[in-house]
């Protein structure tokens, strides 16, 4: 099938979307990274067997599809029923034929099935009901989760493409480039740095070749963001990133990906085959004269690889290393050639951009910051899941209404932002607008849009640790600072952690934070510090405490702490069962015995403990 | 050419050349490990960055590596402002930490007043500061036998599979260029061993010294266009030679004035 014009374009979205409507009810099943891990593949397979062998008021295999990440991972595997809106969580092979029975057949809700709302006990019937759902506000998430990804037909059924068609027949590259400029759409990677901006530059830029690469690398720990976009809509990145080769004048492009993720991989790979198939790639694309063909480019899992200057050199083929950037990449990037580094996210916003207009764009989210923002909430969160929300909404509002709060009715401590480089925020600054710059104002930053929730059962001083150990681990080692000062930074981290703290280590840290953040090569050591710099900000005292009195408010670092068994004890076993090093001895219905010699502190007694009986001090 | 100002002073450069060089040509002292006028800039010590900054950028200002950064008109750096020395210090108190042994880290410290690492030493810490000189200059000759390996803080400069590189020919440039000396090699018995890699070294014909290693005088041979037989004789065997033979014109001309 070959796409000949903008007009044929058209005329197959009407035969498709009609094609794709003459069933009266589909089956969506969310086959995204979390709902996978539950084993969707097996519901899905089992909707296919029996939807295969018979045919359900007018239903065949045909309207079932498997789809992206719908976003609310907590209450996976989902199955969604469109056009009702019908909202089954937790679903379990053994409920298919229940649901094709009743509500697929016989038009009846399965109220086992349904979400309940935890304030008021309430089951919800339609997803857009659900406070998780009607608090977003999807743009770069738009198909994600209604389509399925792997048939392009799905996707020019509900008007892909058709932002392409409208910038290659009507507008002038640099009549593109100002109508991203004017939408006020900054890099969603993490930097911010407008985009239009950037493509201007570029398409200025002396030189025979440009390209255009898509930075797919997503490595910040609790963020799938990015992959839950190229997974479940890769078209939409394709459409993004002809676009802007169309605007920048360029005829190859890459689209980075990690190989960690190889759904992602895989989907990206049909997609640009069937852009290939249906002429979106190659030669004269819809007759516009415009060549503009993509490779994908597997990146090895090395987090710096994110970093503009390292993923070129990867993509060239050699060891990911950043270099200076005195003369940025928009000049002199991919084989030392103008190149527009965009991440997925920005680019899937592009194609509304173009249809919508920038005005519509602008008029969303803050002055500085327009449009929204796709998070990933992780961490201590009723609502794992992936969301999106205009920016300048508040952290309150993403953590309480679409997150649910904190589980086990525990307290909100902090909110780490912006994956390791990012920092962490504590509750006087629940009430920020989320957007680029008041997070950095903050002293955290925006990133690519991970958020790690953390309870009061957190130490800030092992969170911080944490982060330094994956950035030492994930520095290149090209430069000092980042290779031997964030080591040494973790190092003494970790000996307040371990109780070996002394005073002017927190001074000591200050310094060498700040010569870091100044001295450092690239964007991974620039930040490196941030961790601890914003913990240290909010949460001196925790520190101090563990320097001066050995201890960890709270309970966490096992060096400070001990278990003890109170008068509470029922003597249930239950902690003698689970402890790994059997350290808890006793007999049934008598106070049990904890031996602090062989106690490895792990906690697994104090967290199955249903008495209280174990405190921690 | 284009005019700067260095610590206040003005100053002519070339357009587009690398502020270091405008700055040593001052006879100002800056550091630097990993910059050498043999191999490309590298940028990875950080001791020679500067605090640079401009009369319209309203007194923003930023740090730079010098051996990086290309000259632009009314550039105005500072090489010793008070955070520049400060960040110089941490970074070789950051070296100190890592190669407290190393004797030109310790001297280059003790110029800024360090003499004990503020840090813990790191546990097996060696010579190699990792400033890459060594698989630049590999890279320059054409040879990539050597390169970076692993990464953070464990990354070492190591041939492929850690097995003797096939592409070394023996050269010690990247002993040479070394700056801390950490490159171990030794001629022993008409050998050389370098990267666990053994070489047979070729003697003069005439006077039977050891020159350079058989592979080394084939890579010239084959790849910088020279005579097969110039590596045959050494280079003191072939001054003397060549007064021979001067000796021989000079006689010959001589009688034929006669």
């Amino acid at each position: 099938m070959r796409i000949e014009s903008a007009k044929h374009l058209q005329q197959l979205q009407g035969e498709y979307s009609a094609d794709l409507n003459r069933f009266p009810q589909k089956v969506l099943v969310c086959c995204g990274p979390g709902c996978l891990a539950n084993g969707s593949e097996k519901i899905f397979n089992e909707f296919k067997k029996i939807l295969s062998a018979k045919k359900i008021q007018g239903i065949t295999v045909e309207a079932l599809k498997k789809t992206g990440c719908h976003g609310f991972c907590a209450q996976g595997p989902l199955v969604v029923i469109e056009p009702q809106g019908i909202f089954y969580t937790r679903v379990q092979v053994k409920s298919v034929a229940e649901i094709i029975e009743k509500t697929l057949a016989g038009k009846e809700v399965i109220p086992r099935l349904l979400y309940v709302s935890p304030e008021n006990g309430r089951k919800i019937e339609n997803y857009k009901e659900i406070p998780f759902y009607s608090n977003q506000m999807r743009i770069s998430l738009r198909n994600v989760g209604k389509i399925d990804p792997e048939n392009i037909r799905d996707y020019i059924a509900l008007g892909g493409y058709q932002a392409l068609a409208k910038a290659l027949t009507t507008m002038q590259p640099q009549q593109v480039i100002d109508e991203v400029n004017k939408s006020g759409i900054r890099g969603r990677g993490g930097a911010g740095f407008p985009t239009g901006r950037k493509w201007d530059t570029c398409r200025k830029a002396e030189s025979d070749i440009r390209y255009v690469i898509c930075n797919g690398d997503e490595g910040d720990p609790g963020a799938f963001m990015d992959r839950c976009i190229m997974e479940g809509d890769p078209h939409s990145i394709l459409e993004g990133m002809i676009i802007c080769a169309y605007a920048i004048g360029s005829t190859s492009g890459y689209i980075y990906v990690r190989e960690e993720y190889p759904l992602a991989v895989i989907n990206l790979q049909k997609a640009v085959e069937a852009a290939r198939e249906y002429s979106l790639l190659g030669e004269n694309i819809l007759d516009s004269k415009l060549d503009f063909d993509i490779k994908i480019n597997r990146g090895g899992g090395a987090f710096v690889c994110g970093e503009s200057s390292a993923l070129m050199k990867s993509v060239a083929g050699d060891v990911g290393e950043p270099r200076a950037k005195y003369i940025r990449s928009v000049i002199k990037g991919l084989h030392d050639k103008p190149t527009v580094l965009n991440n997925v996210e920005t680019l899937a916003t592009i194609p509304v951009i173009m249809n919508n207009g920038s005005d519509a764009f602008a008029s969303i989210g803050t002055k500085k910051s327009a449009g929204t923002k796709a998070f990933s909430l992780a961490g201590k969160i009723k609502n794992t899941g992936l969301i999106e929300v205009p920016m300048g909404t508040t952290l309150r509002k993403i953590i309480f209404d679409i997150g649910g709060g904190i589980p086990n009715k525990r307290q909100f401590k902090a909110v780490q932002t912006g994956g390791p480089s990012g920092g962490c925020l504590p509750e006087s600054k629940l009430d920020l607008p989320v957007d680029f710059d008041t997070l950095t104002e903050a002293g955290s930053m925006m990133g690519s849009g991970g958020m790690i929730i953390m309870d009061d059962r957190t130490c800030m001083v092992d969170v911080a640790k944490y982060f330094l150990n994956f950035l030492v681990y994930e520095s290149c080692g090209k430069c000092v600072p980042c290779r031997e000062g964030l080591y040494q930074l973790y190092t003494l981290c970790n000996n307040i952690t371990e109780g070996n703290g002394k005073e002017g280590d927190l001074e000591l840290m200050e310094n060498l934070s700040q010569n870091i953040q100044i001295g450092s090569l690239c964007g991974l050591g620039q930040s490196g510090p941030n961790p601890f710099l914003s913990t240290l900000m909010y949460f001196r005292e925790e520190y101090e405490t563990h320097i001066r009195e050995k201890k960890c408010p709270a309970g966490v670092c096992r060096s400070l702490i001990t278990y003890e068994i109170t008068d509470d004890c029922t003597g249930c076993l239950a902690c003698i069962k689970v402890c790994p090093v059997s350290a808890i001895t006793g007999q049934k219905k008598k106070k049990h015995f904890l031996n602090q010699q062989i106690c490895d502190r792990c906690g697994s007694c104090y967290d199955v403990c249903q008495f209280n009986a174990i405190i921690i001090k | 050419m284009v005019t700067i100002q260095i610590n206040g002073k003005l100053v002519q450069a070339e357009k587009g050349e690398m502020l270091i060089a405008v700055i040593r040509r001052q006879r100002i002292d800056i550091p630097a490990l990993c910059h050498h006028d043999a191999v490309e800039p590298c940028g990875s010590c950080r001791l020679c960055m500067v605090e640079i900054t401009k009369k319209d950028w309203d007194g923003w200002s930023k740090f730079v590596t010098s051996c990086l950064y290309p000259v632009e008109p009314d550039l105005i750096v500072s090489t010793h402002s008070p955070r520049v020395v400060e960040l110089r210090k941490t970074i070789l108190d950051l070296y100190l930490a890592r190669s407290p042994k190393s004797e030109i880290i310790q001297r280059m410290a003790a110029e800024y007043g360090i003499t004990q690492t503020s840090y813990q030493e790191v546990p097996d810490g060696d010579n190699c500061i990792m400033c890459y000189a060594c698989t630049r200059v590999c890279e320059e000759l054409g040879c990539n036998a050597i390169s970076a390996v692993q990464r953070g803080h464990k990354k070492i400069i190591a041939p492929p599979l850690g097995e003797p590189p096939v592409d070394c020919v023996g050269c010690l440039s990247c002993a040479n260029i070394c700056p801390t000396h950490f490159i171990e090699w030794n001629d022993d018995n008409g050998k050389r061993t370098i990267w666990g890699k053994q070489f047979e070294l070729v003697s003069c014909k005439i006077c039977g010294k050891k020159t350079i290693t058989r592979d080394f005088a084939e890579y010239l041979v084959r790849k910088r266009n020279i005579p097969a037989n110039y590596f045959e004789i050494c280079d003191d065997c072939k001054r003397t030679e060549l007064t021979k033979s001067m000796g021989k014109i000079v006689i010959a001309a001589q009688e034929i004035s006669k």
